[in-house]
């Protein structure tokens, strides 16, 4: 089934020179298993390819049920040069939480947040 | 156990000090951490200085400690600030100048050096290149137009002016968590090569150098969000840090926001490259073994931060002018809403182009569309919109052309598409700056490096 990254995780961006970087962090340990396999460098490279034009970089932080993505070259060189309306990069945490990601049926049931919010 | 106490300050230049009151008041503060320069803030200082030579420092310093300094000095509340931007020295004569005109004492400490951009052929000729640290390009690109080069100082200094009795450390560009790792190191005597209780003070002084952002506001969450409570009355982070560096990080009584396990993870992530290796001047934080224990009311302890050798070379941020944009903004009503923004769009970009505009680029954002996710925004409803607003970007060379960009919306009140209106009026156009990160050997900055004591008495 798809279930919306939201529903599962929480994140905030920001910026450093020409980087946007988002930590992505898991409401539990559970959903924290399905982000880490679901949510690859790769995947976010697809989701963010009209942003960002470098690569995505991600190291997971078991210890705080986390991920964290570096977007190279994309905010249009820095933020004081964008052009876009969030120069700052702020709302890409959101625009990751946009993401579908395939969960098994029976792992979903299994998923603290999703129980709570079929509840 | 010895402990100390230390708050949050501002987290940017503009933010409010009114949450530091309660931290000082009720709070039981020793120290307040505060961070006024963001990386392009130090240009918004050097157009200021520009205009007025004496006016290279954040202009909230002395309406901020006008106001807390009453609070804090009877309670021996002690205040390291990066607001002295580029001109730490300006900055201590304007507050001393401010507290000896309402009778106050302090001793007012200023760390400089850090400033680099006049010592940049002696620099090459030391032997460093400045090459950008990315994409290893020449700094000659740029050095005609380079308006700040500052080097990341880090704790000593602050640590230092602290140890000559400063009750007030006014600082230009430091690391942020060094405005934090300072005070620590001057109350515990850590050494400098105690890389495991350095790394745990850069952490509490990461988590704190952005105010609210590590007490529940900006909490980026679906819904959740909404249960953060009382943002009108935010209490800023505080750290109660034990001598072997483990922290509490928690808030004033009575204040809002919310210090929790997801909370203060979200901030421990925020603006950070690689987690197991962020880079410091005074030592490499990895997060990779660090714990946050959620305590409950509104209390999480921070322990375990890995730490290793400080590099060896410090970082230097510049800023160089690299062209202007020009924007405005307009708005349409239904019906047809997105597709007369669009013809509007049409027809600036025809009128640019007739009249020989010379633009290298142009972007156009649909507020309330999609402006923010992209394609990820849910657009099926664009031909049916209420209203939609369109904001137009371009990129020129030549500020007249950035500041006449919005004489090419009005005509179309009387001569465009129908149901236009909230035309924001002809902006100024905004000057566009490159930064220029480099790496520089960390003893030609640090043998500059100088920290004065003024008393006002």
């Amino acid at each position: 089934m798809k279930v919306l990254l939201a529903r599962i995780a929480h994140a905030r961006s920001g910026d450093k020179a020409d980087r946007a970087d988002i930590g992505l962090f898991a409401y539990d340990a559970p959903s924290y298993a399905v982000i880490k396999r679901e949510v690859t460098a790769e995947r976010v490279a697809a989701h963010f390819a009209w942003l960002a034009e470098g690569p995505v970089e991600r190291y997971p932080l078991d210890n705080i049920l986390a991920l964290k993505f570096v977007l190279n070259r994309a905010l249009q060189g820095g933020a004081a040069r964008s052009l876009r309306s969030d120069n700052l990069g702020k709302t890409i945490g959101a625009a990751l939480l946009r993401m579908q990601i395939d969960i098994d049926p029976v792992e979903a049931a299994g998923l603290p947040r999703l129980r709570a919010q079929a509840r | 156990m010895k402990t100390v106490r230390i708050g949050a300050g501002l987290g940017f230049y503009g933010d409010s000090w009114l949450p530091v009151r309660a931290s000082i008041e009720r709070g039981g503060v020793q120290y307040i951490g505060s961070d006024h320069l963001a990386e392009l803030t130090l240009a918004i200082l050097q157009k200021d200085r520009a205009r007025n030579p004496g006016a290279g420092f954040t202009r909230d310093l002395v309406p901020m400690l006008s106001a807390l300094w009453p609070l804090a000095q009877p309670r021996g509340v002690k205040f390291v600030l990066n607001a002295g931007g580029l001109d730490p020295l300006a900055a201590r004569a304007a507050l001393a100048s401010a507290f000896a005109a309402n009778g106050w004492t302090a001793r007012i400490a200023a760390v400089t050096g850090d400033d680099v951009i006049g010592r940049i052929d002696e620099l090459h000729a030391a032997g460093e290149p400045l090459a950008h640290l990315d994409t290893g390009a020449d700094i000659a690109a740029v050095r005609s137009r380079l308006v700040f080069a500052n080097a990341y100082l880090g704790a000593k200094p602050i640590a230092d002016a602290l140890a000559q009795g400063a009750d007030i450390v006014l600082t230009g560009r430091v690391a942020d968590a060094a405005l934090f790792l300072g005070p620590l190191v001057h109350e515990f005597g850590w050494a400098w090569d105690d890389w495991g209780r350095l790394a745990q003070g850069l952490t509490v002084g990461h988590l704190l150098e952005c105010s609210g952002q590590g007490s529940g506001g900006n909490f980026g969450a679906a819904d959740a969000w909404a249960q953060i409570p009382d943002l009108g009355h935010i209490g800023y982070p505080i750290a109660e840090v034990s001598e072997d560096g483990s922290a509490v990080i928690t808030k004033a009584p009575g204040t809002g926001g919310r210090v929790d396990f997801d909370t203060v993870r979200q901030q421990l992530l925020y603006e950070v490259h690689d987690p197991h290796r962020y880079v410091s001047p005074d030592v490499v934080l990895d997060m990779g073994t660090l714990t946050l224990a959620d305590l409950g009311g509104d209390r999480v302890a921070v322990k375990g931060a890995g730490g290793r050798p400080r590099p060896e070379r410090l970082k230097i941020l510049a800023g160089y002018e690299d062209g202007w944009m020009g924007s405005s903004v307009v708005g349409f009503c239904w019906p047809d809403a997105f597709r007369k923004a669009q013809a509007a769009v049409a027809l600036v970009r025809q009128s640019l182009q007739e009249q020989r505009v010379p633009i290298d680029e142009m972007l156009v954002e649909y507020l309330g569309l999609d402006a923010f996710l992209g394609p990820h925004a849910d657009v099926s409803q664009r031909e049916d919109l209420n209203e939609v607003w369109v904001r137009v970007a371009v990129r020129t060379q030549d500020k007249r052309h950035a500041d006449g960009l919005g004489r090419h919306f009005p005509w179309l009140a009387l001569s465009g598409p129908p149901y236009m209106s909230g035309f924001h009026g002809v902006t100024p156009g905004s000057q566009l700056l490159g930064v220029w990160p480099a790496l520089v050997a960390r003893e030609l900055v640090e043998t500059r490096v100088d920290v004065s004591l003024l008393e006002v008495a």
